[in-house]
């Protein structure tokens, strides 16, 4: 059964991330005058384009192109960027940790944060700091990210000057983790929305889950508020929390393209960036696959840990 | 059945349809973080169409005379580096924000819930391969996908609507799906299919009417999200061309004055931002208790 469910989970991705190469051949076909357009830069003329068209099989059917972009994924070839020329999977291939290392430790901290707060709201329901947390999240939802980032620099650099502004710089992940100061407010603005997010979600979650049945026979058979709330109903809630999780994946490398940006990280996000700058479609697209890949790789994670920590979902189950 | 009875049930339905509104509408009117989120909105909408009739500025030209002018005098909320009246762009910003905002949204909403319905009455095949695209949609955090197009292209107006609703009509359709499930086996459609009507009559005239409560919730949450995604387009560079402007524009043009002290320039489009997004997203909450929707969270 659970084998089963594995293996049809694991095509499920794989039929997405095919999807996802279609949609980032079809972009790169969207661009004016096409991949060679791209390749050659603004300046190349007509017969070049042609020329360039012929030898690298850009005159064949779409479909036809599409089986030798697939060919050359396979082979692990994302192409070469044309402004750094380098392989754009060597490019990707120094920076996605680092972004990989943002990312969870925004998202560790946000929850760590979040679901203590969701339910503590939960228990302390319709009461003054339910309502006044309830608020802050809905701003913090509502706060676009670089917004958010400019005032924690504005606050938290200039005007106090606790924290570097910027965060740090160097090639490798271990150079990058040498200044934890300079971390420090790249990770709160992206912890943020997922606060808001999460305590709202865990809010429901644990509301849900302290109207049921076994918190009443609990109560009935004396146990402490405090034991039924962290032994029974911290475990059942945090399975919706876990499914939302997987959802969230995508969001949270949006934010991680901004914080990057804003506090010039050197991660994938601000590669990509710089690429968007200067029109360097391999690296682009590249990015695009790769950050698509670990969504669906992170979506299917969450499903998985989900079904694992809770054995009342049942396989089958449509998404 | 009699004719009598069917004429019976003609004159039953719409009370109990009407009946079902004004429960969901009262409960709605016993939220005040949903009634707050109203008001917000009609006063915001008013403060842009309205507020240029009463406080007269001109946004078309610069006047370098009165660059970064702090609030006071005859500048309520200061001036921006090219001595535009800050409370006079904060309106006609807001204009292009909302505008833009709510067709997105709507436009997302339209496509979810066409592409949704088909999915889930189809089911089948048919279903799992529009599904599978979703997922991929999905996959493709928008912002990257804003991005790409930014260094293809620079869109108008009205280009820039197509683009945010194709980017953000994944999760409606999700939802609009879900609830074809539940609605393609009520009896009702059923019957419509035993006496031969079409899948088109059964989607259009029968589950899309009963999901409108869904649909309702989901195109509110969905504005929500696209006003937020306007203010992050020309963060991205895709925004509208000067001297037009919208929210987000009048945020990242007052990114760098910020480190200057110009806090004039950042502090009301951002507030702008943040209130009109709580207030749909107060309003999607409201109306998603009142008529007891499941989704978002």
């Amino acid at each position: 059964m659970t084998a089963r469910y594995l293996l049809g989970r694991l095509l499920q991705a794989a039929a997405v991330i095919l999807v996802v190469t279609v949609i980032v051949f079809g972009l790169l076909h969207a661009l004016p005058g096409g991949p060679a357009r791209g390749i050659l830069g603004p300046h190349a003329g007509a017969a070049q384009i042609a020329a360039f068209n012929r030898a690298q099989g850009l005159d064949k059917p779409l479909p036809v192109q599409y089986l030798y972009y697939l060919n050359t994924l396979l082979h692990g070839n994302l192409g070469t960027s044309y402004t750094l020329n380098e392989p754009v999977t060597r490019l990707i291939e120094q920076r996605l940790p680092k972004t990989l290392v943002l990312t969870l430790l925004s998202a560790v901290i946000g929850l760590v944060v979040a679901i203590p707060l969701g339910m503590w709201q939960a228990v302390r329901r319709n009461k003054p700091t339910d309502y006044l947390i309830t608020a802050l999240s809905f701003i913090a939802y509502a706060t676009p990210v670089y917004f958010f980032g400019i005032v924690l620099i504005l606050v938290f650099s200039q005007i106090l000057p606790w924290f570097p502004s910027e965060a740090p710089q160097g090639d490798t992940l271990a150079e990058v983790l040498s200044d934890p100061a300079g971390l420090v407010l790249p990770v709160v603005a992206g912890a943020a929305s997922m606060v808001a997010v999460f305590s709202r979600y865990m809010r429901g979650a644990t509301l849900e889950n302290l109207a049921e049945d076994y918190v009443r026979t609990a109560r009935a058979g004396g146990a402490r508020p405090r034991a039924i709330l962290w032994r029974h109903v911290f475990r059942n809630s945090l399975t919706p929390v876990v499914a939302m999780l997987g959802y969230y994946v995508p969001v949270l490398f949006g934010g991680a393209l901004v914080v990057e940006q804003l506090f010039n990280y050197p991660g994938m996000g601000l590669l990509f960036w710089s690429a968007a700058q200067s029109s360097d479609y391999p690296v682009l697209l590249g990015c695009v696959l790769v950050i698509s890949v670990a969504t669906v790789i992170g979506t299917l994670l969450a499903d998985i840990v989900q079904r694992f920590i809770d054995p009342r979902v049942k396989a089958g189950d449509e998404t | 059945m009699s004719v009598l009875t069917q004429a019976e049930l003609a004159d039953k339905e719409p009370g109990a349809i009407t009946s079902g509104a004004r429960i969901g509408l009262r409960r709605f009117a016993r939220n005040k973080f949903a009634l707050v989120g109203l008001a917000a909105i009609i006063v915001l909408v008013l403060f842009c169409f309205l507020g240029p009739v009463f406080y007269h500025t001109d946004q078309i030209h610069t006047n370098l005379a009165q660059i970064n002018l702090p609030p006071g005098g005859a500048h309520w909320l200061g001036t921006d580096a090219v001595g535009h009246d800050e409370l006079g762009r904060l309106m006609y910003g807001g204009k292009v924000s909302l505008t833009v905002g709510l067709s997105a949204g709507l436009l997302a909403t339209v496509i979810g819930t066409v592409w949704g319905s088909v999915a889930g009455y189809a089911g089948g095949w048919l279903d799992a391969v529009l599904m599978r695209v979703v997922d991929a949609g999905i996959a493709i955090p928008a912002l990257f996908i804003l991005l790409v197009i930014s260094a293809i292209t620079t869109p108008s107006v009205p280009g820039l609507v197509v683009i945010l609703g194709l980017v953000s009509w994944l999760v409606p359709s999700r939802l609009i799906r879900a609830e074809t499930l539940t609605l393609k086996n009520r009896d009702y459609v059923l019957t419509l299919r035993a006496i031969g009507g079409t899948h088109r009559r059964a989607i259009f005239r029968h589950i899309l009417p009963n999901a409108v409560s869904t649909i309702v919730v989901a195109a509110t949450f969905q504005v929500a999200d696209a006003i937020l995604l306007v203010a992050y387009v020309s963060y991205l560079g895709l925004g509208v061309q000067s001297p037009q402007t919208d929210w987000g524009g009048m945020l990242s043009a007052g990114l760098t004055a910020a480190y200057s002290g110009y806090w004039w320039l950042i502090v009301p489009p951002g507030l702008a931002v943040i209130l009109v997004v709580c207030a749909f997203n107060a309003v999607g909450d409201g109306l998603r208790d009142a008529f007891s929707v499941r989704g978002r969270a």
